[in-house]
């Protein structure tokens, strides 16, 4: 589990990027639900945590692809592949990242350190 | 509406056969583009593409397994459309395709200075690119001509080559056309950052060479040595194909606000198409993949509905660029006598945003390196005055 932030420190409608490799982006929505997604676009290298929170979507800043958070799907194009979701888990006003062990789907061009 | 045929295979005649699917036009749908490639991607062509970090199979558009029910006529140009009954539009191989509706989507052509010399290249196409590449490979010395965005992202490609790079310009500042004059200016600096030559204010008067170009003079007498040439002079809508259609045509195909034409039946959408911008007060023809990928929902909704349907408020045109590794972002519409201003960091660290004023009204925001705030200030764009 990685820790990301006191939950004070990130209030709704608000994202933070973790940088873990890949990042990781943790977002607070509106209504309060807590969830974290990879934070670079699948389309290309672009930082989600920098995109426009609406209900549990995000829009990347770059070319407004929409991913779902709770599933990662793509709701708008450019973008094809989905973005690889991780578990939130919120212990003693901490915010914790469970990170995947499923395979990222990274932009072309894109590495992680370890790959 | 029972057939509809697409003239254009790329980002936004792609867009407009997605978005009529959507919206459950279950009939016939064509689709005609003059490249014998499925749609690609052109932005990273001067960027990743160029630099050799995306392959050819990245430049796809549709996904994997997309499947929009289309029938694909690709490799060959539309040559005239016919108005009536239904519509019909001429081919180059002498066939022909008829649809009761047309959207039109043939984008623009790269702006040529003429003459055949070999090493002057221009950047439009996969090919362009691939020739581009080989010619950097090969040479010591590139100049561009024209300090817009293509053109200073393939001076950056081109430096991380190794190549002694100049920019020639005959505005006083780069960028000055997109960006206005001040931010030009301020970003003029960059260029030089990283080892780029640039020389603004300077018109050229010819290339020089025989059969392969080796210099590029300019009016005032200097001469430049190069062994490859881009010229990045800007690209012109590609509506050569519709003279004496009726399709009503300026700087662009002109569009009302919901991207029909003069004839009934017929949309455009993209870089070929001008819609009427009602925060301008004027057709305005949008170059930037954003509006190639968006608006074409709208058109769409135009075309099936017969313009019965009341378009979508148009979102000011959007467009970014990667300069030497910083983000460029810039949404809205800039005219000279606008205000800028500074409203997050400096320009000396070149990392900052500017906000562009009308008569009090946000008329553009410039991000450099401010994808977050540009993110959120983006959407202050002529909202109406004091509104927040
Ligand atoms: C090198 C490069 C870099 C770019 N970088 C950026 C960027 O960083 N950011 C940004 O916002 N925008 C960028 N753009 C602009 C963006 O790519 C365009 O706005 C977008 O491609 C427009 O899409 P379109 O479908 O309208 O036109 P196009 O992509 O030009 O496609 C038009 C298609 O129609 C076909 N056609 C033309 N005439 C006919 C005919 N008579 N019959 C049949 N088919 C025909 C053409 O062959 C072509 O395939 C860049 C463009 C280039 C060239
Ligand atoms: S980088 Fe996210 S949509 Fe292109």
């Amino acid at each position: 589990m990685i820790p990301a932030c006191p939950l004070a420190a990130l209030p709704r409608g608000e994202a933070l990027r973790i940088e873990t490799d890949p990042p990781i982006a943790v977002f607070h929505t509106e209504d309060g639900e807590l969830y974290a997604v990879d934070d670079t676009c699948t389309h290309q290298d672009a930082s989600l945590a920098d995109g426009w929170l609406e209900g549990c979507e995000v829009e990347c800043p770059l070319h407004a692809s929409r991913f779902d958070l709770r599933t990662g799907r793509v709701d708008a194009p450019p973008a094809k592949l989905p973005v690889r979701t991780h578990q939130v888990v919120v212990r003693d006003e901490t915010v914790y990242v469970m990170p995947s062990d499923l395979p990222p789907n990274l932009p072309p061009g894109v590495r992680t350190g370890s790959a | 509406m029972k057939s509809v045929a697409i003239v254009g295979a790329s980002l936004a005649g792609l867009s407009a056969a997605r978005a009529l699917r959507d919206q459950g036009f279950g009939g016939r749908l064509m689709i005609v583009g003059a490249e014998p490639h499925r749609p690609y991607d052109r932005p990273p062509l001067s960027k990743e593409f160029l630099a050799g970090q995306m392959t050819t199979a990245d430049l796809a558009l549709e996904g994997d397994g997309e499947d929009l029910d289309a029938e694909w006529r690709l490799g060959v140009a539309a040559t005239g459309l016919e108005q009536g009954r239904p519509l019909r539009i001429t081919l180059a191989d002498g066939s022909a395709v008829e649809a009761d509706g047309v959207v039109i989507a043939t984008g623009s052509v790269a702006r040529t200075l003429g003459g055949d010399l070999a090493g002057v290249h221009t950047l439009r196409t996969i090919e362009d690119a691939a020739a581009l590449r080989a010619g950097l490979d090969a040479a010591r010395r590139l100049v561009v001509i024209g300090a817009g965005f293509i053109g200073a992202e393939v001076a950056c490609v081109a430096r991380t080559l190794g190549l002694d790079v100049t920019i020639v310009e005959a505005a006083p500042a780069p960028f000055a056309r997109a960006l206005g004059p001040e931010m030009g200016t301020a970003l003029a600096g960059l260029h030089e950052d990283h080892g780029v030559r640039l020389i603004c204010g300077a018109a050229v008067r010819t290339l020089t060479g025989e059969g392969r170009v080796d210099g590029v003079l300019l009016e005032d007498g200097r001469r430049l040595d190069a062994d490859v040439v881009l010229v990045g002079i800007g690209a012109r809508p590609a509506v050569d194909w519709l003279d004496g259609s009726g399709v009503q045509v300026g700087d662009g195909v002109l569009c009302d606000t919901g991207g029909a034409t003069s004839v009934p039946g017929v949309v455009a959408v993209g870089d070929c198409a001008a819609w009427f911008d009602p925060a301008l007060g004027a057709h305005l023809r949008v170059e930037h993949w954003t509006g190639a990928a968006r608006r074409p929902a709208t058109a769409a909704r135009t075309l099936l509905s017969g313009g019965a349907a009341v378009p979508d408020a148009l979102a000011p045109p959007y467009l970014w660029s990667d300069q030497y590794g910083m983000r460029v972002q810039f949404a809205g519409h800039t005219l000279p006598g606008d205000e800028v201003s500074v409203e997050e960091g400096d320009l000396a660290s070149r990392r900052f945003l500017a906000v562009y004023r009308r008569e009090g009204r946000t008329v553009a925001v410039l991000g450099i390196d401010q994808p977050r705030s540009f993110t959120r200030w983006r959407r202050r764009v002529n909202e109406p005055a004091g509104a927040r």
